[in-house]
């Protein structure tokens, strides 16, 4: 101890420059910090002003004399030319897509997520995952091409002509389907894999099949981010807009039948803002009202899933 | 006693067997899921091919054997010019001159007037491409039925010209090039917003923020919920805010530009920087959180200030990961087609686009138009239109793997 001590470079004299030890202000690094606070806070601002521009503009709308917020949440009829704004001939061709969208990602999904994350070698899953990725990163553009001249036609040999129409909000939902499928995969293929190897183990030395580990242990284990996954999944489809602009027609109506042709809520806002429209009209307006709702469904499924997560995450370490 | 606690062999045998069956019929449930999404993609990319070339049957206004003795193909710049200035009527030819006089035409500008103002070519049917492979028979039949003198002829609608022509009404001489300008100045802007800014938020949330403070966690909630936003609300935001608020600042009027209104490329850049901005935040944080904190303790140990530990130590370390990050948003960028409907962007447009104070088109505006439109050579374009912009994606993400591949270092 005592020779380590002494071959430590000698302590400076007293009488040597003194040095201050206190905190020294650096106007640079306080203006450096503040800059990039500003510049994180700036990502409330954008949330604050879709809040108020979406607001402010549907306020505009609610207090039109020609529509009422009773009127608006519980009609059915979705005419601005004479005056009808009940947003349910929107809502429901958003919901029927949406609902056709996610009995096709669903189980897709969920079974390619288990299949990759449980069956796969190594090597199968480096060649099948890039493939989800580069369904992924597809246009939605791109997808509404594929559901009006390809999807269209097919389902219009296979049901019959007469059945189906060359807009559908079948063809429009199945091709969302496809298209939120991967995202669901890969996000639930993240919470299987985050599932502990000893549960796994221990399922297969109690004799467990691997559809047996699969479904009974670690799915269920795994449960909170695959509800995530769907919750976000769903509000995907919800906000789809190029698909559903594409393929699902363009008149707006109430109905829950997926054979016919309906509007969207974004479906909507696209073609009528598409046009030449002018600004502080009632029709300009209203597509504030119905974005606000869009806006606020979106978020409610996503902070939703934010719960589940943290809610039901099963800790293991 | 204990002989009955147990099943005999052959039943246990037979469990046994049935829970495998179930279990392997169930794996390849979970195989096929994953093959019909390889089906749906090889369908998509199929179809797409399949629009893009084929055969075209079209006829000839005017035969080109009346209107030159020689080949047209033959023929140079001083003849071309000649052509046109004996088949147009004066006014026409005029106004063509006036939109760029004609000796400064290339040949290849003049050859395409020539074909579509004297010999006014005519689409009447396409034909996809592996029916023109397989069938080809039946369409020759169909075409010596139904379209009589008119010619039948393979064509591919990608071609180079597709690339460097200008918008037209007419399918037959549309091209991307207008469409590629504008999304090359909408991606350079929403870039050059979101990069600084998004960089900037990852810093802060990483290196300067308490974890533990509210401010913090709102902050950071809000980017998570920002990122799942519909990008549509993007675009009723951009329209709210950049094309009519801040009308003075994006039509250029501040800056002496009086031709414009607020939908200009500025607008729809910034309005895709801030769709853009949460992917960029959460890349870049993704990227400075691998950093490991031995790097930092080590520069803090020299008595490295913070700043000079984040930008001389953390960021070189981050930077190819943020750099793929951003990448990827830029791609996200491209693709995006409902906010730039929203903010305005033109649907028709033969001009390219001057500045960020001109109003624009972009790929994915045009596929939308041009697949809406109901005649078939229009789907046609479409087709060739996606082509380009899948090309363009596959080498940004490509792009994107390999700086990732290269650079990535693992502690």
């Amino acid at each position: 101890m005592t020779t380590e001590t002494q071959s430590l470079a000698p302590v400076p004299e007293q009488n040597s420059v003194p040095v201050s030890l206190r905190r020294k202000l650096r106007l640079g690094e306080g203006l450096l910090e503040a800059i990039l606070f500003v510049v994180g806070f700036l990502t409330i601002f954008v949330t604050v002003s879709i809040v108020v521009v979406l607001g402010d503009q549907a306020l505009l709308f609610f207090n039109d004399p020609q529509v009422g917020f009773r009127e608006f949440f519980l009609t059915t009829q979705w005419q601005p030319s004479i005056g009808q704004f009940g947003i349910w001939a929107l809502v429901s061709a958003t919901l029927t897509t949406s609902a056709i969208a996610m009995l096709v990602a669903l189980p897709l999904g969920l079974s390619s997520a288990i299949y990759l994350s449980e069956y796969a070698s190594p090597r199968a899953r480096s060649v099948l995952k890039p493939i989800l990725e580069v369904l992924a990163g597809i246009p939605t553009v791109v997808y509404g091409y594929f559901a009006l001249l390809f999807v269209t036609p097919l389902l219009r040999n296979l049901i019959g002509t007469e059945n189906l129409g060359v807009y559908n909000m079948l063809s429009a939902g199945v091709v969302m389907g496809i298209m939120i499928l991967p995202l669901i995969a890969s996000m639930s293929e993240d919470a299987l894999s985050a599932v502990p190897n000893s549960l796994r183990e221990a399922a297969y030395a109690m004799g467990a099949t691997p559809f047996e580990a699969s479904i009974q242990v670690i799915v269920p284990a795994a449960l909170s981010g695959i509800g995530a996954a769907i919750i976000v999944g769903l509000s995907r489809a919800v906000g789809e807009t190029m698909i559903v602009a594409v393929a699902s027609g363009a008149t707006s109506k109430f109905t829950f039948n997926p054979l016919e042709a309906a509007e969207t809520m974004t479906a909507h806002i696209a073609r009528i803002s598409g046009g030449d429209l002018s600004y502080n009209t009632i029709d300009y307006n209203s597509l504030f009202a119905i974005a606000l709702v869009l806006f606020v469904v979106t978020l409610a499924l996503n902070l939703f899933s934010q719960w589940i997560v943290s809610r039901f995450r099963e800790q293991y370490e | 006693m204990a002989k009955d606690l147990y099943p005999n062999k052959d039943d246990l045998q037979k469990f046994v067997d049935a829970r495998y069956r179930t279990a392997w019929v169930w794996q390849t449930v979970f195989l096929s899921a994953l093959l019909i999404a390889i089906l749906a993609l090889s369908a998509l990319i199929l179809n797409v091919v399949d629009g893009a070339f084929g055969y075209v049957v079209y006829e000839f206004k005017k035969d080109p054997a009346l209107v030159s003795e020689k080949p047209i193909d033959d023929l140079n710049q001083t003849e071309l010019i000649a052509l046109l200035k004996d088949n147009l009527s004066r006014g026409a030819y005029n106004k063509l001159n006036n939109e760029k006089v004609m000796e400064t035409r290339s040949e290849g500008e003049l050859y395409g007037l020539v074909i579509e103002r004297i010999i006014q070519v005519k689409t009447l049917k396409t034909y996809p491409l592996f029916e023109s492979l397989f069938n080809r028979a039946a369409i020759e039949a169909e075409v010596a039925e139904k379209f009589p003198g008119a010619r039948l002829e393979f064509r591919s609608w990608l071609t180079p010209d597709f690339l460097t022509t200008p918008m037209s009404s007419r399918a037959e001489f549309a091209g991307v090039r207008t469409a590629l300008f504008g999304t090359l100045w909408m991606v350079s802007i929403a870039i050059s917003f979101a990069l600084p800014v998004g960089i900037g938020a990852a810093i802060y949330l990483q290196e300067y923020a308490s974890k533990k403070s509210l401010m913090n966690k709102i902050i950071q909630t809000n980017i998570n919920n920002l990122a799942g936003v519909p990008s549509i609300v993007y675009g009723m935001l951009g329209l709210a805010i950049f094309v009519r608020a801040f009308e003075a600042l994006t039509s250029g009027a501040l800056f002496g530009v009086t031709d414009s209104n607020g939908r200009t490329i500025l607008s729809a850049g910034l309005t895709m920087g801030i769709l853009v901005l949460p992917l960029v935040i959460i890349n870049a944080q993704e990227a400075i959180k691998a950093v490991p904190d031995s790097i930092r303790q080590a520069a803090y140990g020299v008595g490295a200030t913070r700043w000079q530990t984040v930008w001389s130590h953390v960021l070189p370390n981050a930077l190819p990961g943020i750099l793929t990050g951003s990448i990827l948003a830029m791609s996200r960028a491209v693709g995006e087609t409902a906010p730039l409907i929203i903010v305005g962007a033109s649907t028709f447009i033969s001009v390219d686009p001057s500045g960020p104070f001109s109003k624009f088109t972009a790929l994915p505006i045009q596929i939308y138009q041009w697949t809406a439109r109901a005649q078939s050579e229009f789907h046609a374009i479409a087709a060739a239109a996606i082509i380009v912009l899948l090309v363009l994606l596959l080498t940004l993400n490509a792009t994107a793997i390999l700086l990732r591949n290269r650079f990535q270092r693992r502690y």
